[in-house]
């Protein structure tokens, strides 16, 4: 969807009205995340977030964020965001900052966190036009220089406008970016809007040290984790996994001059068998120019391509968390007793691999009586809107909670003292729509997510079955520490033995768990014995 | 009687200092450990035991209790009180420190473990200073003695001697009476110590008010064996009624340990029987007998010490009728028939049920 958006606004561009930049911007807000003033400061903090991630784990560095959020006026707050991350060199700041499609991301596939639209400078975008301010930049690479920019962007041609730029030599050595900037927006506290956007993301990235300096005080989340997950590797786009616009403008933009190289060159698993198989299924003859075909041509060679059997993906392309790394977000943040997550092993829907990873906490101070708390992730990234109609909240609510130890009503999430987290991590992540913050629910996606569950759910069964009977043997306890000093009372008056003597010998049994409950399971006749003859005997006595 | 009770305590106490889970062994009072003994025509009990174990969720609150009510019995018994089974459950009765749970919570519970401990000790609960309220009632040419006190059993007025629970140190003065009547109705007793009828036929007339009290069992024992009388029981006409007659003659089985005290196997039936109703014109003062009351009647058909011909007649005769009837059908033929007429005939005919 997104390629389509961007497709026009490079058409606008080239047209290189002024309007038509804005026009582009005020007609897919909505798609852009800017629909609200609340949802435009979540979007804002995003990018900027998701960005420093990105960066950082690209250089292999352990993040560490710092974010502001200010209220100015009622209805402008001033965001500052600082990484650690390898910083922008110099030159190319104006352009990655102010540039919009600059870098784009296309063809090459790896699993990122991806831009909800036009990335960070959609932020600088939306800072200009509503507050007409400038985006401040620093950044330094560790050279001992830092950059300061202020920056917006030239509508009308599309290129970065430099407001003020200098160079300072100042010896200070650092590397990172911090980015400041002036929107119009909303800040509420809730489920869906910038601070629990940062409490998830944290969790999901326990690897990360955030400090959130919001309108409502200072929250720091620690670092919990001191190694990055594996960088995930760039992979080609699988022929079953690609739609139709997308190969068309991957025919536009090819470098190979006949069909065979692009089909072999441009995707993965595509051999030069396979390729003569697609041009002859396709009847277009295989070393024509692949810029040169008509739109039923291409269509045609499309489905033949489909046809077509071939590998699946290569799965080693992708960077899940890993258990480890799942138990540490959630143990950071999360008060419970028992923690358990499942890293899936890597399966493939229509052509894109992926793995979905699941964990839970459950107990401790969460609360008893109300429906869990479910995160979702998509590339580490949370999904706070559209909640029902993603794929992971149905896959919760239709797994049987009930066997492994949580009430549920129906096809509904569970209820009781538990948070679930379910991460998907793809190259190419399947959304309902172009907002970005629900899953697809394809079979290959639902079962993968269920499997995860599913484990879990007999990783918690076997938790609270142990817990149940840790509280039987605890309440069978009581009773006999109820009852001792009774009846070392009644012994000390039968055997003139002195009752406290009595009492921590019987103790001391309970203690040492000389008495099984097996054992006194042993006889249970004698109760029942005597009820016959009663039933029997009506003594009146 | 208090060694038996120190026995207990101590033998408890070296399960505990073994480190074994501390146990009372307490006889079976169910049918499968009750034995019909052929030579002394008593119910004994077999020598089935169930352990009843202090550290066992089940059983934990029964053993505390067990061991509270052997306490307190060897306190009265060390000094020489009496007290009745309801003086010892309101004694007994407190709430646990630190919870809300009650050593008991009513006398129902606390009556079966009194049980409990006199099968295990192979006691009466009078030998250990319990008695039960007084119930039965006797009236006769007969003098005792109870306590220092000289009664004259026949000179008691409307009312009669209350039998008290404990009748072990009653001595007998003076007994003059060839046999004795036990009737299982108040009113039956009223009837017949109304009518003078001990008087007329030179009796002892005991009235037991249902199910009888172990007093009256053993009193009734102590004439027959002591004084070598003929006794002759009444009851009503249905499987209740008789049961008494044979708790009286064999036995009952909660209290199957003291049979030998308590059954006196010499007692004879005198009525009323199912052919009764017929042979006194009986008929319509006839009670539909409930399937409770069938059900009940096929038991005793079961039980070895009603097995005799005569009464497998009566027995099948009800099932077959399915009619029962009380003593108080016989007043359909006038108030006095019973001490005139029905009690007079049977005497003479000696028309008796083994």
């Amino acid at each position: 969807m997104v390629e389509e958006i961007v497709k026009k606004a490079e058409e606008m561009a080239k047209e290189q009205r002024a309007v038509s930049v804005s026009e582009f911007f005020e007609r897919n807000r909505h798609l852009l995340g800017y629909d609200n003033p609340t949802k435009a400061l979540l979007t804002v903090v995003k990018e900027i977030v998701d960005n420093s991630l990105d960066a950082c784990e690209e250089a292999r560095i352990l993040p560490k964020i710092y974010i502001e959020i200010k209220q100015k006026t009622p209805d402008v707050f001033r965001i500052v965001g600082k990484d650690n991350g390898p910083g922008i060199v110099d030159k190319q700041i104006p352009y990655t900052m102010a540039k919009l499609l600059y870098g784009s991301k296309f063809f090459k596939l790896y699993q990122s966190r991806g831009q909800q639209g036009l990335g960070i400078k959609g932020c600088v975008l939306y800072a200009q036009l509503t507050t007409g301010k400038p985006t401040t930049v620093i950044s330094s690479t560790g050279d001992g220089k830092t950059s300061y920019y202020e920056l917006m962007i030239d509508v009308k041609r599309n290129e970065p406008n430099i407001i003020s730029h200098r160079i300072e030599e100042d010896g200070r050595i650092w590397h990172g970016l911090k980015i400041e900037l002036e929107i119009e927006g909303r800040y509420i506290e809730s489920k869906t809007s910038v601070n629990e956007y940062i409490r998830q993301t944290a969790i999901a990235n326990p690897y990360a040290e955030i400090i959130f300096d919001g309108p409502n005080g200072k929250i720091e989340y620690p670092r919990s984790a001191n190694v990055l997950p594996a960088l995930p590797k760039e992979i080609k786009p699988h022929p079953h996994g690609i739609e139709l616009g997308m190969f068309r403008r991957m025919l536009e933009s090819t470098r190979s001059r006949n069909l065979i190289g692009f089909l072999t060159n441009d995707f993965s698993r595509v051999g030069r068998n396979s390729a003569e198989e697609v041009c002859k299924l396709a009847g277009i003859d295989a070393n024509k120019d692949p810029t040169k075909l008509s739109t039923e041509e291409s269509e045609v060679l499309f489905k033949a391509l489909k046809k077509v059997k071939l590998m699946r993906p290569p799965t080693d392309c992708l960077s899940p968390l890993g258990e480890d790394l799942l138990l540490k977000g959630l143990q950071k943040e999360i008060k419970a007793e028992f923690f358990a997550a499942v890293t899936r092993p890597t399966s493939v829907y229509r052509g894109n691999p992926f793995v979905v990873e699941c964990a839970i906490a459950y107990g401790g101070e969460l609360p008893q009586d109300s429906t869990i708390e479910l995160m979702r992730f998509s590339n580490k990234v949370p999904l706070l809107y559209q909640a029902g109609d993603c794929a992971i909240t149905k896959a919760v609510a239709t797994t049987d909670w009930k066997r492994y130890g949580l009430q549920q009503s129906g096809k509904s999430l569970p209820t009781g003292p538990a948070v679930i987290l379910v991460h998907f991590a793809s190259v190419w992540v399947p959304y309902v729509s172009e907002s970005k913050q629900a899953l697809a629910a394809y079979p290959a996606i639902m079962k993968e997510i269920k499997l995860g569950l599913q484990e879990l759910g007999r990783r918690l069964q076997k938790h609270v079955s142990g817990k149940k009977r840790a509280e039987m043997q605890k309440r069978r306890r009581q009773i006999f520490e109820r009852y001792i000093p009774e009846v070392a009372q009644s012994l000390q008056e039968l055997t003139d033995v002195k009752a406290d003597i009595i009492k921590r010998k019987l103790f001391e049994m309970i203690e040492k768990k000389q008495i099984t409950i097996e054992e006194a399971m042993e006889n249970v006749e004698e109760r029942s014995g005597r009820k016959i003859g009663e039933a029997r005997e009506e003594d009146s006595e | 009687m208090e060694e038996k009770l120190v026995k207990l305590g101590k033998k408890i106490l070296s399960e505990i200092e073994a480190g074994k889970n501390p146990s009372i062994d307490i006889p079976i009072r169910s049918l499968s450990n009750i034995v019909f003994d052929e030579k002394t025509k008593l119910l004994k009990l077999g020598d089935k035991y169930a352990k009843r174990y202090f550290f066992n969720v089940a059983q934990a609150k029964s053993f505390m209790q067990t061991l509270l009510v052997a306490s307190f019995c060897r306190d009265i018994v060390k000094e020489n009180i009496h007290t009745s089974i309801r003086d010892m459950y309101y004694n007994l009765k407190r709430t646990l420190p630190n919870s809300d749970e009650n050593t008991f919570d009513e006398q129902a519970e606390s009556d079966p473990i009194i049980v409990d401990l006199e099968t295990s000790l192979g006691v009466l609960r009078e030998q250990l200073h319990l008695i039960a309220d007084r119930k039965g009632v006797v009236a006769g040419n007969v003098v005792i003695e109870d306590r220092g006190d000289e009664i004259d059993w026949s000179k008691l007025g409307s009312g009669g001697w209350s039998i008290p629970s404990a009748v072990e140190d009653i001595k007998f003065k003076k007994v003059k009476a060839d046999f004795v009547i036990v009737i299982e109705k108040n009113a039956g007793f009223e009837r017949l110590h109304e009518d003078k009828f001990w008087k007329k036929y030179n009796c002892i007339l005991i009235g037991t008010g249902g199910q009888p009290a172990r007093g009256t069992r053993r009193l009734i024992k102590r004439l027959a064996i002591e004084h070598n009388l003929p006794v002759y029981v009444m009851t009503d006409s249905d499987s209740y009624g008789w049961y008494i007659y044979s708790v009286i003659k064999s036995g009952s089985m909660a209290l199957a340990h003291a049979s030998d005290d308590l059954g006196t196997p010499s007692v004879k039936f005198i009525g009323l029987t199912i052919s009764d109703i017929e042979k006194y014109g009986l008929q319509k003062s006839t009670i539909k007998a409930t399937e409770q009351d069938l059900k009940r009647a096929k038991e005793l058909l079961e039980y070895p010490w009603l097995d005799h011909k005569e009464w497998k007649r009566e027995i099948k005769l009800m099932l077959q009728k399915k009619i029962k009837a009380e003593i108080e059908a016989l007043s359909a033929r006038g108030l006095k028939f019973l001490s005139e007429v029905y009690l007079p005939e049977k005497l003479e005919k000696k028309e008796f049920l083994p």
